[in-house]
Order: C-alpha cells, then structure tokens, then sequence
C-alpha cells in the first residue's frame, strides 16, 4: 500500500516549472515529491473556511484549559469557585412588569432587599466581565470551566464511539457472513432508536439512584458511546467493502499476512480520511447533546460548569428576560464551538477528497 | 423488486422487534417508575412500611407491572406487553389515563401544521438559493449562503429558540413568549385561528432559520454534480438560453436526491420535535413526550418510542423504493 500512495503523489502534477529557470540543474532536483499526507494539509490551509474553524478552536481551547489561570476568581485547585464576598449588594432587581394605564406606560420592578454578603446576581463591572449568578460566583469564570468539561466530552466519547464502531464494522465489513448480518442488524435497530427520549430514562434513572456528582457525566458518555457508535460501523463497513475487493487486498492475500494485519494495516488507514471527517464532524454531535441536555436540566451534575448547565438559565422565564449575562455567552460558545468543528470537518473532507475540483 | 420490498418490511419487523425489546428492558430499569412516584405523592414520607409496601403490590398489580423488576418480571411483562401491542391495545397512559393512541393522536395536529409549513416554506427557499449558488460557484452569494447555512446548522435550537424569545417577544414585543393561543373566551373562527397562527409564528420561524442550511448544501452539492454532466454540455452545445438550461434540465436532475431525502423526514414530521416545542411551550407530540417521559409513564414511553422507530423504519424503506422509483438505472434486489 505504501508503493500505491508514492505512486499516486508521483503521477499527480508538480508544480510547473518553465524552461528558463531549468538551466544548470536538473529537473528532479525542483520537483519535491509531497506525501499524500502533505497534499492534504496543504489543501485543508489554503481553505480560508477551515482556518478560521481551527483558530476558533484553538483559542476556545486556550480559553477554557488556561484562562482560568489568569482568573483571580478561579479557586486554588481550579475545581471550586471563589466567591465574591466584598463587592455584595443588597438590592435584587428580580422582575420588570409593565402596565398601560390610559395610554401612559409604567414600568414597575419588584426588588428584593435581603442582608447578603455574597455579590448574588452582580452587574458587569471591571472586575466581573459578565457578572455573577446566584451563587456568587464569577461568570465569566464559570464559563471558562465549563469549557473544560464540555470539550473534553466531545473527546471522549467521539474515540470511544471510533474505537468501538471500527472494531466492529470492520469484523463486520472483512468478515461478512453471520458476523456481518449479526453486526449490522444491531447497528439497524440502534439507529432507529430516538436518542433524546433515551438520554432522558437515563437522567432519570441516575436522579433516582441519588447519582449526583461528576460519576453523572461518566455515565452519560458511555451511554453516548453505546448509542453512538452505529454511525461509524455502518461507514467503516462500507468502506472495507469496497476496499476488500482492490488489488492491494489480493497482494495483501498473495503475501500470506495475518488477518490482524491485514484490517489493522491496511484496511483500516484507508478508511481513515472518512473516519477522521466523521469524528470532527461527530465532535460538534456531542457538544450539542450534552449542550442539549443541560438545557433539559438533566446533564450535568448540581452545581458543576458545563455550558450546557449554563444554558439551562434561559428555561427560567426571570433568566430570560432579565438576566441575558447569565445565558446568552454559554449559549454563544456552544455555537461557536459546534460551527468551528463543523467548518474543520468540512475543510478536511475537501481536503482528502481527491476528486475535488478546484 | 416486490420480493425486494417484502424482504426489506420482514427485515423492518425484526429491526422493529429488537428495537422493542431494547426499550422495554431499558423503561423497566427505570427504578423510579410512575407507581413509586404516585404512592410518594399519596402518602407523603409517613406511614408504616407495611402500608405502603401493601399499597406498592396493590398500585403494581393495577397498573399491570411485577412488583421488582427482576429478569423474569421483565421478561413477562415484555411477552404482555407485545401481545397487547400486536393485537392493538396500545396500553393507558399512567398519568393522563386516556389510552396511548388517543394521546397521540390528539396532540400530533399542531406538531403536523408545524412542521409541514415549516418544511414547505424551506423548500421554498432552499432548493432555489442552492442552484443560484451552485450556479455562481465561489461568487460572493455562493459564500454568503454557505456560511450563513454553517451557522444555521451549528446553533442550538433551544439557544436560538431563546435567542428569538427574548429579543423579538420580550424586547420589541411582537409575538406572544409561549403557547398556543392566548386562551380568549368566547371567540371563534377567524380571531381563534389567527391568535394561534400569531403564537405559531416564532416556532416554525426558528424551525425554518435552522433547518434551511443542510437543505441548501444538498441542493448545491447536487447541482454541481449535474451541471458537470454531459447531458448538460449537450444542451448548451445545442444553443439553449442558460435559462432553459438550469430551469428545466439542472432543475430536474437536482430534484432526483431531493425527492428521495424527502422521504427520510417522515419521523420528523409526525413525531414533533421535542426541543422546540419544550422552548415554545407548544402542547403538541414533542412537549406531552417530554412531560410524559419525565413522570415515568410506561405505556406512553413504549408506544411513542415505537411509533417514531416505526416512521424511521417506513422512512429509511421509503428512501430505497424512491430511489429506484425516480432513478430507473437503480435496480432493487439482494
């Protein structure tokens, strides 16, 4: 396989070089020969869609794993928060009703007055860029922490779902036969299974077990990965069909390899391309879920930042309407985040498509 | 080809079983079902154990459930529950206590409006906006829409949903925040179905926005397709007006893949979408699922569950027969 891929970037045009500037040297020694893996990395940066996507990504990343080092609200161990306890205000403008007597209009704000300590639902001032919620706590750096989780979610489970939807779509795809009517049958029945109203009996079963605290979201994930992996079987499989009846494959037979080797090194690293589109695409899947059931109330544990439990402030109509701080930046990350996944993946797909016209 | 079809509904009946078994195992794992909630609700946390375990069997025995669920309960009550459901007692909903099917029925109208309006008005704009920016590849319109329909498929639905809430009903005031209607008495006709029609816009508005980009891309992609065709480069040879060209052979072409995805949005269409409804406070299929799903109620979960599996299953079958329905050169079989 190695000899096809050399071939194909040696058959592939150079860059043209005219006659004049050959005098003295020889041809060969301008050509280079660019490996297939470069011709796709030069492709995916020339795309102006895709980098934009990948700087997204990095600076969301950056935002999310280093940031809060810079947060002065940030706890010690980065794992609780600190709360503001000096700049606490008393006052809480908590409702803003309107009425329209004889066609004068009055606006009308229920304030609460409580002895309070903490600075409980803060305005944006210098030293709180998007306030505080109920809690006390710093926004701006709850949102920072929140990255942290939301991202690594995406991570997991997309190499959870990969690992566990090429192992058997490729048995099942190599194999054929039984292993191949049993594997896709299973991948059959979970596609048509809805995965929200899951993902709710699962909630709902980890509420009442009294499963409150980070073990939620790792339940959470496994449960994605077992529901989630039908989609890269089913593309996996496909492709080894195909691949299984190449030329390669016969010589692969021919040289008496192991079947180890034969789908591990040399079927499966030409699935790759559509295996790695699949899992970036997949990445945003998952933040959106999670993203989903936050909103739902049903993600994360009490407590814990993620984005999607930041969201989940817009489901409560004084939030809404009166406390945009505390919804509308989670929301705008989860989007961000999704959309750079989406323009990465769709940049890379270009970018191994070998039959793309440009 | 109806050998095809036969074996394709026998395979869908087998996808349909599993998928059955699978969600009943996994709804009577569910440790707080309906029967814990309702005697908590009754009885409060007083009480003497001996009560309320007799009025646990009593309350497990009405509903139709084993009292623990261990493998055998389970297995039995799946064996029940699949007889009923074959011979087409789809069950009473714990919480309601109005048969499943009714439930269904009733609330799945709005959710149809909804989405059928919705999905027509995408059509609308989506087909034509694709081949204009298939036409002009690379032009300035063909990045706009393809960067606007990116950010219209990344943005949550619920966070758009928000989005809209807050800004076109609560700041400028221009639609109702939630519901249906707006509960007037004594009105009927015209000002009922305008009232809904008025609480009904914001929803599909979201739905549309949302929805409108992977349809767009579709498009574009398959009319780039058509448009490198020979078919294609024979008529332009011919001296037909560019007009002539894309109006009526691209056109055509493109509608082939669009005709056969059509079919795949079937679950969609009947089954609500639970997000939106549950941003908009929408009664229809979505929201009474969601409420429905959260009590624990076995029979609604089992039979809603299975009615979307089955529009999934009839979908994806809907899809393959459309293909070779509308594309003669695919031939059914194997």
């Amino acid at each position: 396989m190695e000899e096809e891929k050399k071939q194909i970037s040696e058959s592939l045009p150079e860059t043209p070089v005219s006659q004049e500037e050959l005098h003295g040297e020889n041809l060969t020694d301008r050509a280079k020969v660019l490996s297939p893996g470069m011709m796709v990395m030069k492709r995916f940066f020339r795309s102006k869609l895709s980098m934009i996507g990948l700087i997204t990504l990095i600076a969301l990343f950056l935002f999310a794993f280093i940031g809060p080092f810079f947060s002065v609200w940030s706890g010690a161990d980065f794992d609780g928060m600190v709360i503001d306890y000096e700049n606490a205000k008393n006052l809480v403008v908590s409702q803003k009703l309107e009425y329209v007597v004889n066609g004068e209009t009055f606006y009308a704000f229920s304030i609460t007055e409580t002895p309070m300590t903490k600075n409980v639902k803060g305005d944006i001032t210098w030293s709180h860029w998007l306030g505080t919620d109920e809690h006390g706590w710093d926004i701006f750096t709850r949102l920072m922490l929140g990255g942290r989780i939301s991202l690594t979610i995406g991570f997991v489970v997309v190499i959870l779902e990969t690992v566990l939807g090429v192992v058997l779509g490729g048995l099942a795809g190599y194999f054929g036969g039984w292993v191949d009517q049993l594997v896709m049958r299973i991948v059959d029945i979970l596609s048509c299974i809805p995965t929200l109203p899951i993902m709710l009996i699962l909630s709902a079963t980890l509420t009442s077990l009294e499963i409150l605290d980070i073990r939620r979201l790792y339940y959470l994930m496994v449960v994605l990965t077992l529901f989630g992996w039908a989609g890269t079987a089913r593309l996996v499989r496909g492709q080894i069909l195909s691949l299984r009846e190449q030329e390669f494959m016969l010589a692969a037979k021919c040289s008496g390899l192991s079947t180890y080797r034969k789908i591990f090194k040399h079927l499966i690293p030409n699935v790759m391309p559509q295996l790695i589109v699949s899992m970036t695409l997949g990445l945003g899947g998952i933040i959106l879920t999670e993203a989903t059931l936050g909103y739902l109330g049903l993600g994360a544990p009490l407590g814990t930042a993620t984005w999607g439990a930041m969201i989940n402030y817009a489901t409560q109509e004084e939030y809404l309407s009166m406390y945009w701080n505390f919804w509308v930046p989670p929301g705008i990350c989860i989007t961000l985040a999704i959309l750079a996944f989406n323009f990465v993946g769709d940049g890379l797909r270009d970018a191994f498509d070998p039959k793309m016209k440009r | 080809m109806v050998k095809y079809i036969i074996k394709r509904i026998l395979l869908s009946l087998l996808i349909l079983f599993g998928v059955s078994v699978l969600l009943y195992v996994l709804v009577r794992m569910m440790p707080v079902d309906f029967v814990t909630q309702k005697l908590v609700a009754g009885l409060g946390s007083q009480g003497n154990d001996e009560l309320i375990a007799e009025r646990k069997a009593a309350l497990y025995a009405y509903y139709g459930l084993e009292e623990h669920p261990t493998l055998l309960g389970v297995w039995n009550g799946y064996w029940k529950w699949l007889f009923q459901f074959l011979s087409g007692d789809f069950g009473t909903s714990f919480k309601t206590g109005r048969p499943v099917e009714k439930i269904i029925f009733d609330n799945m109208g709005v959710s149809f409006v909804i989405s059928f309006i919705s999905l027509i008005l995408q059509l609308l704009i989506a087909i034509p906006l694709g081949i204009k920016c298939a036409c002009n590849q690379y032009g300035k319109l063909d990045y706009t829409a393809t960067v606007l329909s990116m950010i219209g498929i990344s943005f949550p639905t619920f966070f758009f949903g928000s989005l809209a809430i807050k800004i076109f009903a609560m700041e400028l005031g221009w639609f109702p925040v939630s519901g249906l209607d707006s509960g007037l008495f004594g009105v009927s006709g015209w000002t009922k179905f305008w009232d809904m029609a008025w609480h009904l816009v914001l929803p599909m508005f979201v739905l549309v926005v949302l929805n409108i980009g992977s349809m767009m891309r579709y498009t574009r992609t398959n009319t780039l397709e058509v448009l490198n065709a020979d078919y294609i480069r024979t008529a332009r040879a011919k001296g037909l007006s560019e007009n002539t060209v894309v109006y009526k052979h691209v056109f055509r072409n493109t509608m082939i893949p669009l005709v056969t995805t059509l079919a795949g949005i079937l679950p969609g269409l009947f089954g609500g979408s639970m997000i939106t409804e549950t941003v908009f406070g929408i009664p229809g299929i979505g929201k009474t699922a969601y409420d429905l799903l959260n009590a624990g109620d076995i029979p609604f979960i089992m039979a809603y569950n299975m009615f979307i599996a089955v529009l999934t299953v009839i979908g994806i079958l809907l899809t393959d027969i459309m293909y070779a329905v509308v594309d003669p050169r695919v031939k059914l079989g194997k």
